[in-house]
């Protein structure tokens, strides 16, 4: 039995596990659940509202975007919440301790959290495809343009989650990145098309993988002519592959280095210092 | 057994181990040696460096210098093959705890499959008395529930080494008389090597067959309870009134101190009193000391009460 191949394998058997936990979990349900519920709940009522040009109301295109979104959601925040807390209450370091333990745990949520983002994904799209006009999923190209788009951005955001999880080691400083997050999916063309933003703000968007996934799903999602609302009146579709790719190569690079030096550094007394903080800031 | 024995010799052996933070000597040339199949008490006062030590030991910190073989090789460089030799339960663990008790112990068991056959998860639950918690989500056991869960998860790979930190630290005592019967369990039927620390005197006598005193970074005593009692209880204090002035007198030999005192008094003493030193006294006067900041004084008051 080659231990390597053995411990990706309990890996796999922990995404699984780590899956039915949060599916049985209602508090992991509703955390996910809740926050969609409510994006969606304002679509609804945003169904009557037209855009200049487009096809389909501002409601039934901001859907698509919303599920890319939520890839980078659950992508970045997802893995970098579950270090931190994994961190403080020895998760991690329980990982450690087991021969294979570390490969086997990131394996594990990794895994898991691709699965349990699949999920909300395939919600969001039932939903989208019941109650909006103008979706349309009904040929092979659009379902083959979907999943790509999804594996590249769980590809680009996980492993981003990844680097930001191992370099956050106190808990409040999540803020840290939770402020510059929901910024950058103001100007990223999530709910209202990104060309009615300035020059400047479009291209600080584009830089990062939230605008370039909103825009992989409505391309996916939307009809032909919704393009026109669009940057350059184009789908850009080798821009975002490329770009998403580029997202997903860099992080991927960093995060073992900081994944390996995060776990090297812990130990009983480093959890028991950060429980404390912990328990401080809440006290 | 789940291993073979590879090496002979001890499971741990440690020389001139110093550890230093910043301009803070927190050990300074810890030797200890541990043979295998034995229950060892590593005891101190919180802040001895009792975890820096063990932590060490474990491979989870590295250390500023001094010799270290842990089951046969260098902590700090030890592989997963090394690791899968040892268990550690640690202070306080609140991990996984959305998981049922049973899948915990059975995903663990997986880990350890390459190395050596670990324990049926049911089996293990029979022997740490939480058969009847198996489908029960982790975080809600009892605190007692969840230390004997941590010891499962520590042993499921039938460890040849394990590392136990302050196991009944919040217990009540009817949950601490079951753990120590389940150590006891484990040193008897498994023959692992155990090593706990602890800051509590009677813990470590009734767990250990042999006890280490870390203080002021170094090993400070060394023995079975038995021996370490003998030694704190050949000094004992003299204490009489003469000529209505307290009078106090430390000797070895209380009986034959007495006897001449009495013979030479021509009837001046009264209030006579002999009173031999415990360990226990012993130990918490270091501890007292220690806490009050006077750590070297309180080392070598210990040691010229256990020599």
């Amino acid at each position: 039995m080659n231990p390597t191949i053995h411990a990706y394998r309990t890996g796999l058997k922990r995404a699984l596990i780590e899956l039915k936990v949060s599916l049985t979990t209602p508090s992991d349900i509703m955390g996910t659940l809740f926050p969609l519920a409510i994006a969606v709940t304002v679509m609804l009522f945003l169904r009557g509202v037209e855009v200049d040009g487009a096809p389909v109301s501002l409601g039934s295109m901001n859907m698509p975007s919303l599920i890319g979104m939520m890839i980078v959601w659950s992508g970045v925040l997802g893995l970098l919440g579950i270090l931190i807390l994994d961190r403080t209450n020895g998760t991690l370091l329980r990982a450690k301790s087991m021969p294979g333990g570390m490969t086997g745990y990131l394996v594990g949520h990794i895994g898991s959290l691709a699965l349990f983002t699949a999920f909300s994904v395939a919600v969001l799209m039932v939903v989208g495809l019941l109650f909006f006009d103008g979706l349309e999923f009904d040929s092979p190209d659009r379902w083959l343009m979907f999943v790509t788009v999804l594996v590249l951005g769980l590809a680009a955001t996980m492993p981003m989650g990844a680097v930001l999880g191992a370099l956050i080691d106190n808990p409040r400083n999540m803020g840290l990145v939770m402020m510059p997050f929901m910024a950058l999916i103001a100007i990223s063309g999530i709910f209202y098309p990104i060309t009615a933003l300035p020059g400047w703000l479009q291209a600080i968007g584009q830089a990062f993988p939230t605008y370039w996934l909103g825009l992989g799903m409505r391309h996916a999602l939307l009809p032909d002519a919704a393009v026109a609302v669009e940057i350059g009146e184009d789908w850009r579709t080798l821009t975002m592959f490329l770009v998403l790719a580029a997202w997903a190569v860099a992080s991927m690079t960093i995060a073992p280095k900081l994944l390996s030096r995060m776990a090297r550094r812990e130990s009983g007394s480093t959890m028991a210092a950060r429980r404390k903080l912990v328990e401080q800031n809440w006290g | 057994m789940g291993h073979p024995p590879t090496a002979a010799g001890p499971a741990i052996a440690v020389s001139d181990l110093r550890m230093r933070y910043g301009d803070k000597d927190v050990l300074n040339g810890v030797e200890l040696t541990v043979e295998a199949g034995t229950v060892t008490a590593l005891l101190g006062p919180n802040g001895a460096g009792k975890t820096t030590t063990v932590e060490i030991l474990e491979g989870f910190r590295a250390r500023s210098s001094g010799d270290v073989t842990v089951l046969g090789a260098d902590p700090a460089h030890g592989d997963e093959r090394w690791r899968a030799r040892m268990g550690i339960v640690l202070q306080e663990w609140r991990d996984n705890h959305k998981w049922r008790v049973h899948e915990l112990l059975a995903h663990f068991a997986e880990y350890y499959r390459p190395y050596a056959e670990p324990w049926n998860a049911d089996d293990l639950l029979e022997l740490v008395g939480l058969r009847e918690q198996a489908g029960q989500r982790i975080g809600t056991l009892s605190g007692g529930q969840r230390r004997r869960l941590d010891v499962a998860a520590g042993i499921v790979g039938k460890p040849d080494l394990l590392f136990l930190d302050e196991p009944t630290t919040g217990f009540d005592p009817h949950a601490r008389r079951e753990f120590h019967e389940l150590i006891h369990r484990l040193a008897d039927i498994e023959g692992t090597t155990i090593l706990l620390t602890t800051h509590d005197l009677d813990e470590a006598e009734k767990l250990a067959e042999r006890i280490l005193i870390l203080a002021g970074g170094r090993i400070i005593a060394d023995g079975s309870p038995d021996a370490l009692a003998r030694a704190a209880a050949t000094t004992a204090e003299v204490k009489w009134i003469q000529d209505g002035r307290l009078q106090v007198h430390a000797t070895d030999d209380a009986t034959a101190f007495a006897r001449k005192l009495l013979a030479t008094d021509e009837g001046a003493v009264s209030d006579l009193e002999i009173h031999r030193a415990s360990l226990e006294e012993a130990y918490l006067t270091l501890v007292e000391q220690f806490e009050a900041g006077e750590a070297d004084a309180a080392v070598d008051q210990f040691q010229e009460v256990t020599r």
